[in-house]
C-alpha cells in the first residue's frame, strides 16, 4: 500500500482518451519520481468513475472526435478535476485532452462544441491536418529546453489573456498561429501527442517539482540520446 | 471462367507484363505496378475480373495476410482459387491477383481496412470476413471507430455474407448492419481500443469472453463458432482440434475464422483442417533464418495488438531481438511502443536495433528492461551464442531483414 504522502498521479479517461501512446506520459512521471524516491501512486479514472480531487499530477490524452465530445461532457458533469485544480493541483493535457480544457472545440463536422473551461483558449477545426515532427522553444519564464515531439491534428487553437504560449514554434504547426501549446498556474496543455514527456524529461520535471518540491539531478542519458537523434533528424530535413 | 471484353483482356495482359517485368528487374513482386497498369487501360477493370467469381474479401488490423493464406489454402480443396498472397491489398493489388489467375472460380481478397467498402462494391463480394480492429500506424489510418462506421455503410442493404469475430466489439458493430452474418467468437487479447460502447459510448461491461453496454442495449451476439484454446467448436457443437503448424493464438483464432468462411462455401471443416495445417509459414512470418549456427525465428508486429501476439508465439526460453523502424508504411510516429507492455521481456537477454532503436531504448529503460543495443541486425545476430532466437520486427524492418536473407524465405 503506497503511503499518504505518496505523489497520486491521475490519468483521466484512458478507456477514452488514449489513441496515441498517452501511457507514455504516466510511465515516464512514475519512472522519474521513483528514481528520485519518491513513491508515486497512479490512479486509473474510467470515464463511469468519479475523477479524484485529491491527486498530484493529472494526465488526460489524444483520441477521436467522438470519445473526445464524450469526455468534456462527463468532466462537465463530474466536476472532480475542476474541484482538484482549484486545490492547486497539476495538469498536462495532451491533443484532444488540451482542446477540451477550453471553452470550445471543433466536433467531428466541425461544429463548436463546449469544452470545460479550465483553461483560457477556444480551438476550432482547421482547414487541414497536422501530421509530423514538431520542435518549439518554451517560454523563457519555465526555463526549460527546447520542445520536441510528434503532432497529429486538426486544430487550431486560440490563446485568450489567461493563458500565456507554451512555446514558440520553429517546425510544425501547434496551436497554428506560431505558438505551440500554453500554460496558466500548474496547467500545462500541448499538441505533443502521446509519451511528450518521453521526448521531454524537463517538462515532466516541472510537473513534478510543482508537487514535490525541488527534484535531484537524474542520468539521463537514454532521453538525451533520443532527444540529440529527434531534434537533428528534423533539422536535416 | 469470366468472359472480359476484348478491353478488359488487353488491360489485363498488359498489367500481367508490367507486373512480370517489375519481377525481373527486381523491383518487387509487381502486383502494383501490374494492377495500375491494368486499371488505368479500364478503370472498370477490377469489376469485370470479379464478375462471376466467388469471392471473400478479408480485412482486419492484425492477421489479414494470413487470414487470407488460410482461406486459400482451404478453398484449394473446392477448385483454382485467385488471392493477392503479398499483401499487395488495395485495388491495384486485387486487380493483379485476379489477373494472374483469369479462370479461378474462387477468389481470396486480403483488403486494407480502409478501402473494404470501396471494394466490397466493385468486386459485389458475396463473402466478408472481419476479424480485429485496434490503434494501427495513427500518422496515417484512419481512425478505426470511423473505420467501423464505414464499414456499417458499406454492408448495409447487400446480400453480403460476414463471418465476424463477435469478441472485438467495434467489429461486431461494423459488422452489424449486414444481411447475414455469422458470428465467430476468436477471441479478442488486446482490449485497450474497446472499453465503450460504439453504439452509444457508454462503459462496456465485461464478464470472461462476454460484453454488454452498460447504458444502451448494444452487446455481444451469441456466436456460432467458437474457439475453444486448441479447438474450434462448430455449429453443430462437435469440436475439432485444430493442430495447425502456425504458432500462437492469434493464428488460431485466424483458423476459426478461415473454417467458417469455409463452410459460407459449403466446404466442411473435415475437407478444410487438413489444408489448414499445411500452412507453416506466410510471406516470411514465422520462417527460421539461419547464419553461423544462429537460427532466428522472424515475427512481424506492427501494432500494440501484434506485439501481444508476438510475445503469445515467442518463446520465453530464448534470447530475443527488437528491430524498429518508422518509415511510410511503419507509420512515422513512434508513440505506439508506448502502449505496447514490455515487461513481459525482463530477464531474458534482449537486443535492440531498427532505425529508431533509441525510441525502443528509452521505452525498454523506463519498463526497467535491460537490454544490449546493436547497430544493425547483423550485428544483433552476431551477438548471439549459436542457437536459437526469437526476432520481433516492425513492418520495413522485417521487409529489411528478409531483404538481407533473401525473399524467398
Amino acid at each position: 500500500m503506497p503511503s499518504d504522502s505518496a505523489l497520486r498521479i491521475v490519468w483521466i479517461y484512458p478507456d477514452l482518451l488514449s489513441t496515441y501512446g498517452d501511457q507514455g506520459n504516466v510511465l515516464v512521471l512514475e519512472q522519474r519520481a521513483q528514481r528520485r524516491g519518491i513513491e508515486t501512486e497512479t490512479v486509473y479514472v474510467r470515464s463511469a468513475d468519479p475523477v479524484p480531487e485529491t491527486g498530484d499530477i493529472y494526465l488526460i490524452g489524444g483520441g477521436e472526435d467522438r470519445p473526445q465530445i464524450l469526455a468534456a461532457a462527463r468532466l462537465r458533469k463530474d466536476g472532480g478535476l475542476h474541484r482538484a485544480i482549484a486545490r492547486g493541483a497539476a495538469m498536462l493535457a495532451v491533443c484532444a485532452g488540451y482542446q477540451i480544457m477550453g471553452s470550445t472545440f471543433g466536433g467531428e463536422e466541425g461544429q463548436p462544441v463546449d469544452g470545460i473551461g479550465l483553461l483560457d483558449i477556444a480551438s476550432s477545426r482547421g482547414p487541414s491536418r497536422a501530421v509530423g515532427e514538431l520542435v518549439a522553444e518554451v517560454d523563457a519564464e519555465l526555463g526549460l529546453p527546447t520542445l520536441t515531439g510528434f503532432e497529429n491534428h486538426m486544430g487550431v487553437t486560440r490563446l485568450g489573456p489567461g493563458v500565456k504560449a507554451l512555446s514558440r514554434t520553429s517546425v510544425g504547426v501547434g496551436n497554428g498561429d506560431g505558438f505551440e501549446g500554453c500554460y496558466a498556474g500548474h496547467v500545462v496543455g500541448t499538441y505533443l501527442h502521446g509519451p511528450a514527456l518521453a521526448r521531454n524529461p524537463a517538462l515532466a520535471d516541472l510537473l513534478l517539482s510543482w508537487r514535490a518540491g525541488d527534484l535531484a539531478p537524474l542520468d539521463d542519458t537514454r532521453y538525451e540520446q533520443l532527444r540529440r537523434e529527434r531534434l537533428a533528424a528534423v533539422r536535416a530535413n | 471462367m469470366t468472359q472480359l471484353p476484348l478491353r478488359a483482356l488487353l488491360a489485363s495482359a498488359l498489367g500481367r507484363s508490367a507486373a512480370t517485368l517489375s519481377r525481373m528487374t527486381g523491383r518487387g513482386d509487381g502486383s502494383v505496378i501490374g494492377g495500375r497498369v491494368g486499371l488505368m487501360l479500364e478503370p472498370d477493370l477490377l469489376r469485370q475480373l470479379a464478375r462471376d467469381r466467388r469471392l471473400a474479401l478479408v480485412s482486419a488490423t492484425n492477421g489479414k495476410t494470413t487470414t487470407t493464406r488460410l482461406i486459400t489454402s482451404a478453398l484449394l480443396e473446392l477448385g483454382e482459387v485467385a488471392t493477392n498472397a503479398f499483401g499487395a491489398n488495395m485495388p491495384a493489388g486485387h486487380v493483379s491477383a485476379l489477373s494472374l489467375h483469369k479462370d479461378a472460380p474462387y477468389g481470396v481478397l486480403e483488403v486494407d481496412e480502409k478501402y473494404l467498402p470501396e471494394v466490397l462494391d466493385t468486386t459485389g463480394a458475396g463473402v466478408v470476413c472481419l476479424m480485429n480492429l485496434s490503434r494501427d500506424q495513427m500518422d496515417r489510418a484512419a481512425e478505426i471507430w470511423l473505420l467501423a462506421q464505414k464499414w456499417r455503410r458499406a454492408l448495409s442493404g447487400k446480400p453480403t455474407h460476414v463471418i465476424a469475430n463477435c469478441d472485438d466489439p467495434l467489429v461486431t458493430w461494423g459488422a452489424s448492419t449486414a444481411a447475414k452474418v455469422t458470428w465467430v467468437a476468436g477471441g479478442q487479447r488486446w482490449k485497450e481500443d474497446s472499453w465503450c460502447c460504439p453504439e452509444c459510448g457508454g462503459p462496456l461491461d465485461r464478464k470472461d469472453a462476454d460484453w454488454a453496454c452498460r447504458e444502451c442495449t448494444f452487446h455481444r451476439p451469441e456466436p456460432q463458432w467458437v474457439l475453444d484454446d486448441d479447438a474450434v467448436i462448430d455449429p453443430r457443437g462437435q469440436r475439432w482440434v485444430l493442430d495447425i503448424q502456425l504458432p500462437g493464438l492469434a493464428n488460431r483464432s485466424n483458423a476459426a475464422m478461415a473454417l467458417a468462411v469455409g463452410e459460407a462455401f459449403g466446404l466442411s471443416v473435415e475437407r478444410a483442417l487438413p489444408r489448414l495445417r499445411e500452412v507453416t509459414s506466410v510471406a516470411g512470418r514465422y520462417t527460421t533464418v539461419e547464419r553461423d549456427g544462429r537460427y532466428a525465428r522472424l515475427l512481424l508486429a506492427k501494432n500494440p495488438a501484434g506485439w501481444l501476439e508476438a510475445f503469445d508465439v515467442s518463446d520465453p526460453q530464448q534470447p530475443i531481438i527488437l528491430s524498429v523502424n518508422a518509415q511510410g508504411p511503419d507509420g512515422r510516429d513512434t508513440s505506439w511502443l508506448w502502449d505496447v507492455d514490455y515487461r513481459i521481456l525482463r530477464g531474458r537477454p534482449v537486443f535492440v536495433t531498427g532505425e529508431r532503436r533509441l525510441d525502443l531504448a528509452l521505452r525498454l529503460d523506463v519498463a526497467e528492461v535491460p537490454f544490449a543495443l546493436c547497430a544493425t541486425f547483423t550485428e544483433a545476430l552476431a551477438m548471439q551464442p549459436p542457437g536459437r532466437v526469437d526476432v520481433i520486427a516492425n513492418y520495413t524492418a522485417f521487409q529489411q531483414i528478409r531483404s538481407e536473407f533473401g525473399r524467398a524465405v
